[in-house]
């Protein structure tokens, strides 16, 4: 197991936020949303138009493949190249934002680790709290809007203390969303029809939140 | 349920493929989503391009051909195609003379062709953009994403397409289409549910005693069910609501559109209402168009447009076109 972290394009050891540490995330999320696409599609069916999960699945698979055939060496390019992905796959609104939220946490990290490449969760945090932003930023959507921000706010937040915090804030941040009423997107048109559904975009932020968790754990972070 | 396809993975190329073999004016990119006018880039012309999910059809690739697109992005099903069609669309179109983006306002659509517009203006690529958001079934208000982007789109592309062949510069084009789409106002309904292939099914429950007032093109419910209501009196109730909007007066272009899975029968019966309500209202109508055009996969229902137009878009709107979807005057 001390061997996981020293995969090609990592150097650190046991609990280091290496490159392999960030491609073994995506892995793990690609898998998550190939196991719940079916639920994330249901749970769009009921106030978008049924293709949540089918779209997350097409992107997060091509992540996959692009990370396997490129091996970016560092969290930062592995962020940046996961986002170009989704972003050039998916389509709809959640290719450009959960695009935008990767790539921007990449740019982040980079701009804050320099040369480095290894990452601490803090250093981590304040840089997926900078994706978070720009993702707010791109699709106009606040907390209380019943989107992706819903979930990723409170993770981000959370991740202060622990990985598994993080996850578990996601989970209930996306949980918090049934009783809410859209107002972004295309369940913004149903008003307060759209009450009592769980928002499908922050499902699926929960999903990405419980990988990362799970990776971490595993991995010793 | 039954459909006519293979699996539904392939269903968009699928039907690229036959709009290729069907249509050989047409350039058909299926790895890449990209449908261009054979003849394309025309010298010295505005290139319009458009796009956005699939099963809409003949939107938006059927409207690509002299008079009207100039390329147009299929995306999957009821999701909007990515930015890199869009550029790769837009380079294959532009004469120098630039490319309008006509856009419907749905999320998707308006972050994908904004991410693309950055893109392909970074290509040297002049852009302006239409935003077409017509249907006042929807409340425009903090609180929503604003009003949907659905039939006018036609006359945007239609009108703005002619302009471009008379070879005015692009922002000229796109101040007409800008004033065509703030002229057009839109209300559809639904009598069933859609099934799209994904998902094999109904996405929606609709009692077959209901009707759902003020559905969206893409399945999503409307925002009120009523028990069925006669043809006349859903003519009623679309184009009071349409008209109530609109304001002004003067002669409309007409469309009466079908959602897929309403004959035609049944179309032109709601066609003699809709005039019959338009009469009542004191609105002469100078132009009619019938006919599937603006679809939601099987899904049975009728929207109807008025475009408050003035005596410029009627004489573009005459223009001749030659499309897979539309065509007259050649």
């Amino acid at each position: 197991m001390g061997d996981e972290g020293r995969d090609k394009g990592g150097t650190g050891g046991p609990g280091t936020l290496d490159a392999a540490f960030f491609r073994r995330w995506l892995d793990a999320a690609a898998a998550l949303i190939d196991e719940e696409a079916e639920r994330l599609t249901a749970l769009d069916s009921a106030i978008g138009d049924a293709d949540h999960g089918a779209n997350m699945r097409r992107g997060f698979s091509a992540v996959r493949e692009s990370l396997a055939a490129e091996e970016p060496a560092s969290p930062q390019a592995v962020l940046a190249l996961a986002g170009r992905r989704l972003v050039s796959t998916v389509g709809g609104a959640s290719g450009p934002l959960y695009g935008t939220l990767l790539r921007r946490t990449g740019k982040a990290l980079g701009e804050a680790l320099g040369e480095r490449t290894d990452p601490d969760r803090t250093e981590f945090a304040a840089a997926l709290r900078a994706g978070i932003d720009a993702v707010s930023a791109l699709g106009g959507a606040k907390p209380g809007d019943k989107t992706m921000i819903d979930a990723l706010v409170p993770a981000a937040e959370a991740l202060s203390t622990s990985w598994e915090a993080a996850a578990e804030a996601a989970r209930e941040g996306a949980a918090a969303t049934v009783p809410m009423r859209a107002h972004k997107g295309r369940a913004s048109y149903l008003g307060e029809r759209s009450e009592g559904h769980e928002d499908p975009g922050a499902a699926s932020a929960a999903l990405l939140l419980g990988a990362l968790a799970d990776t971490a754990g595993r991995a010793g972070a | 349920m039954k459909m006519l396809i293979n699996v539904a993975e392939t269903v968009v190329a699928d039907a690229l493929r036959g709009l290729a073999a069907a249509h050989p004016e047409l350039t058909v990119d299926i790895e890449n989503r990209v449908v261009v006018r054979r003849d394309a880039p025309v010298a010295g012309k505005v290139a319009l391009v458009s796009g956005g999910g699939s099963g809409h059809e003949p939107l938006h690739a059927g409207f690509v051909g002299p008079g009207m697109l100039d390329a147009a992005c299929p995306g999957e099903v009821f999701t909007s195609p990515v930015p890199d069609q869009m550029v790769r669309a837009a380079a294959a179109v532009d004469s120098g003379a630039g490319v309008l983006f006509i856009v419907k306002n749905y999320t998707g659509d308006v972050l994908n062709f904004d991410m693309a517009a950055e893109l392909a203006e970074e290509e040297g690529i002049a852009i302006a953009k239409v935003l077409v958001d017509d249907d006042v079934a929807v409340t425009d208000s903090l609180y929503t994403a604003g009003r949907r982007g659905t039939g006018a789109t036609l006359f945007v592309e239609k009108i703005a397409g002619a302009a471009a062949d008379e070879r005015r510069p692009l922002a000229e084009i796109a101040d007409l289409a800008t004033r065509v789409n703030a002229a057009s106002r839109s209300f559809g309904v639904a009598l069933s549910a859609v099934s799209t292939p994904a998902k094999g099914g109904p996405t929606f429950d609709l009692p077959p005693g209901e009707l759902e007032l003020g559905v969206g093109i893409h399945g999503e419910p409307g925002r009120e069910r009523r028990p069925m209501m006669t043809s006349g009196e859903i003519a009623d109730h679309a184009v009071h609501a349409v008209l109530d909007d609109l304001g002004g007066d003067g002669p409309v272009l007409l469309l009466v559109n079908g959602m897929g899975g309403t004959p035609l029968l049944e179309l032109y019966g709601f066609t003699a209402e809709v005039h019959r309500v338009l009469g009542e209202r004191g609105v002469p109508v100078a132009r009619s168009l019938v006919g599937n055009y603006v679809t939601s996969l099987d899904m049975a229902g009728a929207s109807v447009t008025v475009c408050r137009a003035d005596e410029e878009m009627l004489r573009l709107w005459d223009a001749p076109v030659a499309t897979a979807g539309l065509r007259w005057g050649r």
